[in-house]
């Protein structure tokens, strides 16, 4: 039995009764580190020695319900006791004093943390190549990249070093990443986590979520992960809650496809993937029609304005005065914050914190922020529109599979719109998951993406369930083939 | 300059005022005045990564009475904004403000100048948090040029609200009494120290002249650093000078903010670089719009205290009072409580009025000192006046009964304020007591006849106005001690 195939739903079994321990299951996967991680590179830092104490602290029976569960924690979060730089210079020895609402929730609810993820600066990229501490590559293809921002939890999730990770999503972070490395991952609405703890790029998008290998997993993580938090005053009790899926059928599930999102610009073996799933969810009952979001062409713009303006502010308190990086050697508190975040801060988060202070300046604020406000507001009234004739909305969840290190590197636009599927649900705030639904000619996994309405993420989980058994994908990457 | 009373000073005032609320604006930390620099932080004031803001409702609660006293309008629904700007003792690199949707709004205070009432507009109340405190190493005393500089950030995230009135004040004068009415009301309202040298009650002022008669605004500035009522009115008066002079000589007023220095006095622009700043406003992600019920509102209202106009009212209406004793008596929460809690030992209401507007004013005055209906700890004595409403009323009684004479009764009370010792100790101690025995003062008397035979025969030849030089000469005579109604009535007969 290969303990880093096994399913977070799977190992909870299997250590409720007895036959692993949470010590076994831990090291196997601190192993597969040992083994891996050199090519992969999907963790900023690895704490072995805690993640052993966790493991041999008495759970499984009887003893918290997620008792033993290795995780990989994205390092956008802040965890008391481990450091967490969110892949920035900036924060590179950055250890917090208070440990993030979610993750403590997580570890109240027993789970071994592996380590800190890697991802894109302040979670800024698709690529995982923003890091300030080298790139995570993809378990499919070590040449290619994993996505991103979220690329470490996922690369690690895909390649047997984490059971499951946590993430976060502001335009696709959690989506994207998944899609391009065969798991699941879950953008939860916006609101339902706690985003006290997490650092944050655009507060008005950010929210935490699982990625998982299986839907199920991802139901299981967000029963832990949900609820409102006294210190984030846009966190909600979730309306419904989160619970595991049954094993049933698409019959009467009215899905429209987003055509516009699958005919341009889309790859060709992943639209070829992409209908082939959607046969598959007919045939499992779903009835299937075409959805139209009249103002998708806008999202992209509308993102790029309204969370870089986010950004802008939210990055400010970077500035070298009571933590992380300071430039040594300057003359005057002015030289001494142009050095500091000139030296501390990567190219595309400089590009973003740019981009955002011109959106928010006197004279151009109406212009560029005010607009892509209304386009949000109107992109919101999209996909109510949309909800009103469907149960659930699907795309594929990126144009491309998995591209090569350093191929869109140096173009931004490019690597921008690898993010066209999921950033204008990010800009609605609704939930949405990506599941695995087939592979290219070349075998790199393709993502399709399940969108429904504010506060149905426990129905979007169940109709993700039901597709997951109709398309029966059950491909693992060959790192964790290789290896068994 | 004789032309310079063709011309008409616009005033409008920005005041800053930190709420004393328990906790701070968005964090639960201690929001007091000093303590050991950065003990009263946590991630959220300190701007730690991930950190978010949770509204505090007791602050919403001061704010909202603060719009009621100055009757303002209370949007139902107001937003907060992030002002952005870099600096030190901002640790988000953002304050979280109010932009164009404040929490209220259209309201007015009237202040009352030489008997004329001067109505001064509110345009706005809202509410926003503080900055941390940096304090420069050097010779400068500021940034530019310091050797070193520390952050304090137990200040930081204070809850403070600003209130912008319209320009509708048109004399520095006016404008001090329109702060102290203000900061009156607020003590009134307990929602503030007001403390202006702790910097609890902070007031900006934009100033422009116009040639008296016009409608027209002209160019103003904005005049920063004033941090006394007399400094604001000090200030306000060179700023309108230094402009009436450019505009006389012929030069353009400048749009720009001009320092105070408190030490010359004088009023410095500084130069456009030092303050031009593009803040970037936008709505704050972190939070969800203010609502604001009406339930709140009439809750709000229902505890509202008597506020200093009203208390005034009910001075003259039910204390009998003349409306000056009443304005004066009222000026001052502290005082005013004073006087209402001494009508519980003391009940000839002129009189204590007469002893509190004089004696005592002077006393706290020129002691610095501030009257408290608590029972006054050791700790707090060079703060507060010892003096007791009890032991004031008891003081008054011996007045009034002539146990003491008035004139001693003026040595007596700044001891009483001093030593916290009752009239009654302080009398016996120094002998004070009055003198009502007859035979005592006849004698008295009889020496002063004696004494003074010229005018003896004045009064006998009908100028009696005499009378008064007799018992001026008695008094005198007693020490101050001898019940001067006594004394009239002995003289009376003997002369």
């Amino acid at each position: 039995m290969s303990l880093i195939k096994l399913t977070a739903i799977e190992a909870l079994e299997l250590m409720k009764r007895g036959e692993i321990s949470a010590d076994e299951l831990t090291r196997a996967y601190l192993e597969q580190m040992d083994r891996r991680e050199g090519d992969l590179h999907a963790y900023l830092e690895i704490s072995r020695e805690r993640a052993l104490d966790d493991a041999a602290r008495p759970g499984a029976d009887g003893g918290p319900p997620l008792a033993g569960l290795p995780t990989g924690i994205k390092d956008v979060f802040c965890t008391r006791g481990i450091v967490t730089t969110c892949a920035s210079k900036m924060l590179e020895h950055y250890d917090p004093v208070y440990t993030a609402t979610c993750v403590q929730q997580l570890i109240d609810a027993g789970i071994v943390i592996l380590g800190k993820t890697n991802m894109d600066e302040f979670a800024m990229g698709s690529s995982t190549e923003n890091s300030a501490f080298g790139p995570t590559r993809n378990p499919w293809d070590l040449q290619r990249v994993p996505g991103g921002s979220s690329g470490g939890s996922a690369a690690a999730v895909a390649g047997g070093e984490a059971i499951w990770a946590l993430g976060s999503d502001t335009g696709g972070s959690i989506r994207q990443p998944a899609a391009l490395c065969g798991v699941v991952g879950f953008k939860p609405t916006y609101g339902s986590v706690s985003r006290y703890g997490m650092i944050a790029f655009a507060s008005s998008f950010d929210q935490a979520g699982p990625i998982t290998r299986t839907v199920n997993d991802a139901a299981l993580m967000m029963q832990y992960l949900t609820g409102k938090d006294p210190l984030d005053s846009t966190s909600v009790e979730h309306p419904h809650g989160f619970s595991i899926p049954v094993d049933q059928d698409l019959a009467g599930a009215k899905i429209g496809v987003i055509t516009k999102l699958v005919r341009e610009g889309t790859d060709p073996d992943v639209e070829s993937a992409f209908e082939t799933a959607v046969e598959a969810m007919s045939a499992a009952g779903a009835q299937i029609g075409e959805a139209t979001l009249q103002h998708l062409d806008y999202a992209l713009p509308a993102y790029y304005i309204l969370a870089p303006a986010e950004a802008s502010s939210n990055l400010a308190r970077f500035d070298g005065v009571r933590y992380g990086f300071r430039a040594a050697g300057a003359e005057g508190i002015t030289q001494m914050y142009e050095e500091t975040r000139s030296q501390g801060f990567g190219d595309e988060v400089k590009r973003r914190i740019m981009l955002g202070t011109f959106a928010l300046s006197s004279g151009y604020y109406e212009a560029y922020y005010g607009q892509a406000q209304k386009v949000r507001s109107l992109i919101f009234q999209d996909f109510e529109r949309a909800f009103a004739e469907f149960d659930f909305l699907i795309s594929p969840t990126t144009p491309t599979p998995a591209f090569e290190l350093g191929e869109k590197a140096d173009d931004p636009l490019s690597m921008y719109l690898s993010d066209i599927c999921t950033i204008p649900v990010s800009l609605a705030g609704v939930p949405a998951i990506s599941i695995p639904c087939g592979v290219t000619l070349q075998g790199l996994p393709v993502g399709l993406q399940i969108i429904g309405p504010a506060f149905s993420g426990k129905r979007v989980l169940q109709a993700a369930r039901s597709a997951e058994i109709a398309i029966g994908f059950d491909k693992v990457s060959p790192l964790i083939e290789e290896d068994v | 300059m004789a032309a310079g009373t063709a011309y008409e000073p616009v005033i409008g005032l920005e005041i800053h005022v930190e709420l004393s609320t328990k906790s701070k604006m968005f964090c639960g930390c201690e929001a007091r005045f000093g303590g050991i620099p950065n003990t009263r932080t946590c991630p959220v004031c300190s701007a730690q990564p991930g950190a978010l803001p949770v509204i505090n409702r007791e602050a919403i609660r001061h704010i909202a009475r603060i719009a009621l006293a100055l009757d303002c309008r209370i949007a139902p629904g107001s937003i907060f904004h992030r002002k952005n700007y870099f600096y030190p003792d901002l640790p988000k690199g953002y304050q979280i403000s109010q932009y164009d949707m404040p929490f209220a709004v259209e309201g007015h205070l009237d202040v009352t100048m030489d008997g004329e009432q001067h109505r001064v507009g509110i345009e706005r109340v809202h509410q926003e948090e503080d900055t941390g405190k940096n304090i420069h190493a050097g010779e400068s005393g500021r940034i530019a040029g310091a050797i070193y500089s520390l952050i304090d950030f137990n200040r930081c995230g204070i809850p403070l609200v600003e209130i912008v009135t319209k320009p509708d004040i048109h004399s520095p004068q006016v404008a001090r009494s329109f702060l102290n009415k203000l900061k009156n009301t607020l003590q009134y309202l307990d929602v503030s120290d007001c403390n202006m040298e702790e910097g609890s009650l902070r007031c900006d002022a934009n100033v422009s002249v116009r040639p008296a008669g016009s409608d027209l605004l002209g160019v103003k500035t904005e005049l920063k650093n004033m941090n006394s009522f007399k400094h604001l009115e000090k200030g306000l008066a060179k700023e309108i000078e230094r402009q009436i002079g450019l505009l006389e000589a012929g030069r353009p007023v400048v749009q720009q903010t001009v320092h105070y220095e408190v030490a010359s006095g004088e009023v410095h622009p500084m130069r456009s670089k030092e303050y031009a700043h593009d803040y970037r406003y936008f709505p704050e992600p972190d939070l969800s719009p203010l609502e604001i019920s009406q339930d709140f509102v009439d809750d709000v209202r229902t505890g509202m205290p008597e506020l200093p106009s009203v208390r005034a009212a009910r001075y003259v209406t039910e204390l009998n009072l003349p409306e000056y004793d009443a304005e004066v008596l009222t000026s001052n929460r502290d005082t005013s409580d004073f006087f209402d809690e001494t009508l519980n030992y003391f009940d000839d209401q002129k009189m204590l009025s007469n002893w509190v507007m004089g004696d005592l004013g002077a006393y706290l005055n020129a002691s610095g000192k501030k009257l408290s209906i608590e029972t006054v700890s050791p700790g707090q004595a060079d703060q507060l006046c010892w003096l007791s409403p009890a032991g004031f009323g008891e003081f008054l009684a011996m007045i009034k009964d002539g146990e003491i004479a008035a004139a001693s009764g003026k040595a007596v009370l700044p001891e009483m304020c001093e030593t916290g010792k009752t009239a009654r100790e302080i009398v016996e101690e120094k002998g004070l007591a009055q003198i009502s025995d007859t035979a005592r003062i006849e004698a008295l008397i009889d020496r002063v006849i004696e004494a003074n035979p010229e005018q003896r025969e004045q009064y006998k030849s009908g100028k009696k106005q005499v009378l008064g030089y007799f018992v001026g000469q008695v008094m005198k005579e007693s020490g101050g001690r001898a019940n001067p109604r006594t004394v009239n009535e002995i003289l009376r007969e003997k002369l």
